[in-house]
């Protein structure tokens, strides 16, 4: 493909082009639209693929940028670019879009059109925010997908459809209102220290904040991200919005809406604020160790799948932000690795309970039993992919957990010994899930006439099953995609934060790759900012 | 002695008194004129006015008639949002409720002499000038607020309006009598020159209080707390369109005036006045919230909300820098857009004879009426700052600039403000989108005008928000000349 196409652009735009095109089709021909709309998500996935190929891995700078004048009068450009930490996240979008078309496809019956509208523009959204590189572009983006997240939760979602979709609104909205007022705050610092105003990250990133700025950075940036994870005990608009929303819905906002606060903590938070990370390390662990027992135990009690399910969420994302706060190697690959994985597996569980709830419109695990004899294709996936979630070994879920108990141990052994707790509940509340579910007598009578799996569900599982199949395996290569970005992130966080301590005035700071002796762009402009105030 | 030239800077004005009598000595000898030959007359009208105001933009800053008008960046910018102001009042006033009462050629020419005291406000160099300009507004407006004359609501609304305007222009004019005492002339030129003289002067309490009795003046205008208590039973009782130009001309031209005063005092660098604005900031956004919080009725809710607007708004003329001031600018013309949007929709699905204000009436508009309801929620969630729309822009204006200057609290207050706001208008959303439909379909009635506003509305609020590029870039030159 030509090294000028701007591949991410695409990504971002098609499926806005594809619900503009969507919008002039007749409301009542749900089969055409339904059609154009996974011609479009295939259309992005495929396009997307290159990306994923042609992404160097030795390199950390970010790759596939694109940057053009957006507001010259803030210096906000339209600043895309992938780097490790990224990739895998758009690749996880792209791919999943595709299929939750495919099995929601029968699902929605109200408003067919304004459904898949919202979800091609959620699409855009989400891209966006993996893809941006200028904080005020990258809010916007981080903003807006709410808009669409929204109504699919309150316009086709269950019956406290309203209180869910309010409750995550606000909640998310409440958070990030605050991280505006922080990206206020850098933009006019950074403006003050080096003369030139900018939001671009490449160019902020350069700068060291005094610890006592980072504090409060660190904590508004942290509280939006916090919230968007979620992390105890901040987690509470999880288990509604999964319950309400439509199937696809949850399976979005599992798959992908929650991997934008860990990334979130991985692209801005940890970078940053170097010394303020250091300083909320022991908070952020004993939180995330707190939600992955907490996620646990609620989740043995729930009477129903998708709670079950959703809480589940809550606890494997403590995994994650305990790895990415180990500030190792291994923690931060296996937490950014599991966030693929969790994607992956929490998904497809609700594709899964999806596809039992259709048919039975029911969730509670006291209706169902015996299933296994009624639906053996059902249940083979279902043990696959609930397998996968407890992490059995050859399975996707296993390489990342192991990675993040190695990076807890590394820095601290009781984080590991509590964090290997958390996988014990998990074997303990899925397993009885399941065995609940497929197991035992087939007695109640609606149950005696499900039909089994047919090709369509088929079809949406197998490429999950087989991509959480392939990491559980062969992990390298993802994990290969995204080491030097992991590498070069921890050192970035070690390298800053001694540079504050040792010299609490600014100190720019590129981490170059080739030469360090090379004065770079930020200390030049420095300088003269410097000779202009004399 | 007066020229060419000064006929020449007062053309807007000029072409719209002209314009305001024409239709009404038109609406005399054709009575009976189809009201559509009657708006395409005016607003080719406007928009000769609008080239005039585009041209004074470019032209260096002059003053003319012995120093009464100046016309600068900010006339010109001013001028403009008052021109688009008002053709998009104009617009929405043809739908189906008003047709029976708005026939008249009267109620366009009220609007266009409103619109030339705004603009007269705008342009004034003068106190005397913009007490004028300030009446003109005012006079207008109240006879509109209570244009339907068989309603109750409409009278007690323009009899309130009226009452407490009255008050307001005597508090101002007492003002402008002190501040004249204190310096010796009312020209606002005067009036800097003396202060840079004589700092003390600002310190005199004759000045202080004439100071203070002119910012009551305005408040009232702006609808600031606590001087913002007409504005929902005024906007109420007011024909839909009108409560639309009062809420975003009427508004902008207060803070015209007020800015024109601030900057000539260059108030916002002493520090008592500085802390009596902030107060007000942070008091009316929080009372406009909070109580829109409570409202059932949408007119009134918009009333609460362009209430708390002002707050925001004028969080960026207490920044008193480049970024505050043309975030003023840029928040003035993205409001018109969505307020006016607001409105539109309320105005766009009246019937005859009948008007949707209860929130309760749009229970799943989206499944009756698509179109009103998606704009709607596009300028629900304009007026609630989400991007991609111009809200979200505005806000992060007038804010930035308030970061640069340091008022760190005002803006985190803005933005605790901007949450609580989330919920009304959420609220609206949820009832247009979330709730089942009642009652029968309503049979559409074609209102191309009115469309055409909504459209522009539309247009304008989504444009402002991803392309805002070269306005901001207009913006911030404008802000640059006053500084």
């Amino acid at each position: 493909m030509n090294q000028n196409f701007p591949l991410l652009s695409f990504l971002i735009l098609a499926p806005t082009v594809g619900a503009i095109i969507l919008s002039l089709i007749p409301g009542d021909r749900t089969k055409l639209l339904k059609m154009v709309t996974m011609g479009v998500s295939l259309l992005v996935f495929i396009v997307s693929l290159p990306l994923y190929f042609g992404f160097d891995e030795s390199r950390t700078a970010f790759q596939f940028e694109e940057k053009h004048e957006w507001i010259p009068a803030f210096q906000a450009t339209y600043h895309l670019g992938v780097d490790g930490l990224s990739l895998l996240m758009i690749m996880l979008t792209t791919f999943l879009m595709p299929l939750i078309f495919l099995a929601s496809w029968h699902d929605i019956k109200k408003s067919v059109k304004g459904y898949l509208i919202s979800m091609l523009l959620l699409e855009t959204g989400m891209i966006g925010v993996f893809a941006s590189l200028d904080l005020l572009l990258f809010y916007i983006f981080w903003e807006a997908m709410l808009i669409p997240m929204y109504f699919i939760i309150g316009v086709w979602g269950g019956a406290r459809r309203i209180y869910a979709a309010l409750k995550f609104f606000i909640y998310t909205m409440v958070g990030s209102l605050l991280m505006l007022v922080a990206i206020l705050f850098i933009y006019f610092y950074y403006g003050k220290v080096t003369g030139t105003l900018t939001f671009d990250l490449v160019q902020i990133r350069d700068l060291l904040f005094p610890e006592n700025y980072q504090i409060w950075l660190f904590l508004a940036f942290g509280l939006s991200f916090a919230i968007k994870v979620p992390m105890f005990p901040f987690h509470t608009w999880l288990p509604d919005a999964h319950v309400e929303a439509p199937t696809a819905g949850s399976v979005i906002l599992a798959g992908v809406l929650l991997k934008m606060g860990t990334y979130g903590f991985l692209r801005f938070c940890l970078p940053l604020f170097p010394n303020a990370t250091m300083l909320f390390t022991p908070l952020i662990s004993i939180l995330a160790l707190i939600g992955i027992i907490y996620g646990a135990w609620v989740s043995t009690v729930q009477p129903d799948l998708k709670k079950l399910v959703a809480y589940s969420s809550v606890s494997h994302l403590g995994f994650v932000m305990l790895g990415i706060f180990t500030l190792t190697h291994q923690g931060l690959q296996g937490g950014l690795l599991q966030m693929v994985n969790h994607g992956l597996s929490t998904g497809a569980l609700f594709l899964v309970v999806g596809m039992i709830y259709e048919r039975r419109h029911t969730r509670l695990i006291s209706d169902f039993g015996g299933l296994a004899k009624q639906m053996p294709i059902f249940t083979t996936f279902f043990m696959i992919v609930t397998l996968s979630s407890i992490g059995l070994p050859g399975l996707n879920g296993f390489v990342g957990e192991f990675l993040i108990l190695l990076g807890a141990f590394l820095t601290n052994k009781w984080y590991a010994v509590i964090a290997t707790s958390g996988v014990i509940f998990a074997a303990v509340y899925m397993l009885r899930m399941f065995q609940r579910v497929m197991f035992g007598k087939l007695d109640n009578e609606e149950n005696q006439h499900l039909t089994d799996l047919s090709t369509r569900e088929i079809a949406v599982l197998v490429p999950v099953v087989a991509m959480i199949i392939l990491i559980g395996v062969w992990p390298a290569p993802f994990l290969n995609k995204m080491e030097k970005s992991v590498d070069h992130l921890i050192r970035t966080v070690h390298y800053r934060a001694e540079r504050v301590q040792q010299a609490p005035a600014l100190a720019p700071l590129e981490l170059a790759e080739e030469d360090s002796n090379k004065p770079s762009d930020l200390e030049l402009k420095m300088a003269k900012a410097g000779e202009l105030t004399k | 002695m007066i020229t060419f030239q000064d006929f020449y800077l007062l053309a807007p004005e000029i072409i719209l008194t002209v314009l305001g009598f024409g239709v009404l000595t038109l609406g005399l000898i054709f009575p009976r004129m189809y009201r559509e030959t009657l708006i395409a007359i005016v607003l080719i009208g406007l928009a000769a006015a609008f080239f005039f105001a585009t041209h004074h933009w470019n032209n260096p800053a002059a003053t003319a008639f012995y120093g009464m008008i100046s016309v600068d960046k900010f006339t010109a910018g001013f001028q403009c949002l008052f021109i688009i102001a008002a053709a998009l009042t104009l617009m929405l006033s043809l739908n189906a409720l008003e047709e029976k009462y708005l026939l008249y050629s009267e109620y366009f020419a009220l609007i266009i002499f409103a619109t030339v005291g705004m603009m007269l406000m705008a342009s004034s160099a003068h106190l005397l000038t913009l007490f004028l300009g300030l009446e003109t507004l005012s006079v207008s407006l109240y006879i509109l607020a209570g244009f339907r004359r068989e309603d109750a609501k409409a009278l007690e609304s323009s009899f309130k309006y009226f009452l407490l305007g009255a008050f307001a222009s005597g508090f101002l004019l007492y003002g402008i009598a002190l501040i004249y005492g204190s310096v010796g002339s009312a020209s606002l030129a005067a009036l800097a020159a003396r202060l840079t003289q004589n700092a003390g002067v600002m310190e005199q309490p004759l000045f202080m209080t004439g100071l203070a009795l002119m910012i009551i003046g305005f408040g009232f205008k702006i609808a600031l707390a606590p001087f913002h208590t007409w504005a929902p039973d005024v906007y109420q009782g007011a024909p839909t369109p009108i409560a639309a130009f009062m809420a975003t001309g009427s508004k902008a031209a207060g803070f015209a005036a007020l800015m024109r005063l601030l900057l000539a005092a260059d108030l916002m660098t002493a520090a008592l006045w500085q802390q009596i604005f902030w107060v007000m900031a942070v008091a009316t956004m929080t009372i406009g919230n909070i109580i829109a919080l409570r409202q059932d009725n949408i007119k009134r809710l918009l009333a609460y909300s362009s209430i708390a607007h002002a707050g925001y708004i004028l969080v960026g003329a207490i920044a008193n820098n480049e970024t505050g001031y043309a975030g003023v600018l840029f928040y003035l013309l993205s409001y018109t857009f969505m307020n006016v949007g607001a409105f539109g929709v309320v105005a766009y699905l009246a019937k005859a004879g009948q008007e949707y204000v209860n929130i309760s009436e749009y229970r799943g508009l989206a499944y009756r009426r698509p179109f009103a309801a998606l704009a709607m929620a596009i300028f629900m969630f304009a007026l609630s700052g989400v991007p991609p729309t111009a809200g979200f822009l505005s806000k992060f204006y007038v804010f930035s600039g308030a970061v640069q200057a340091g008022y760190i609290w005002l803006v985190i207050f803005g933005v605790i403000n901007s949450m609580i706001s989330l919920y009304y208008y959420l609220g609206v959303i949820v009832v247009m989108f979330m709730q089942e439909p009642e009652g029968e379909k309503t049979p559409i009635t074609p209102l191309p005008a009115v469309g055409i506003a909504l459209a522009i509305a539309i247009f304008g609020t989504l444009n402002l928000g991803l392309f805002p590029g070269q306005w901001m870039d207009k913006f911030q030159t404008l802000a640059r000349s006053l500084m």
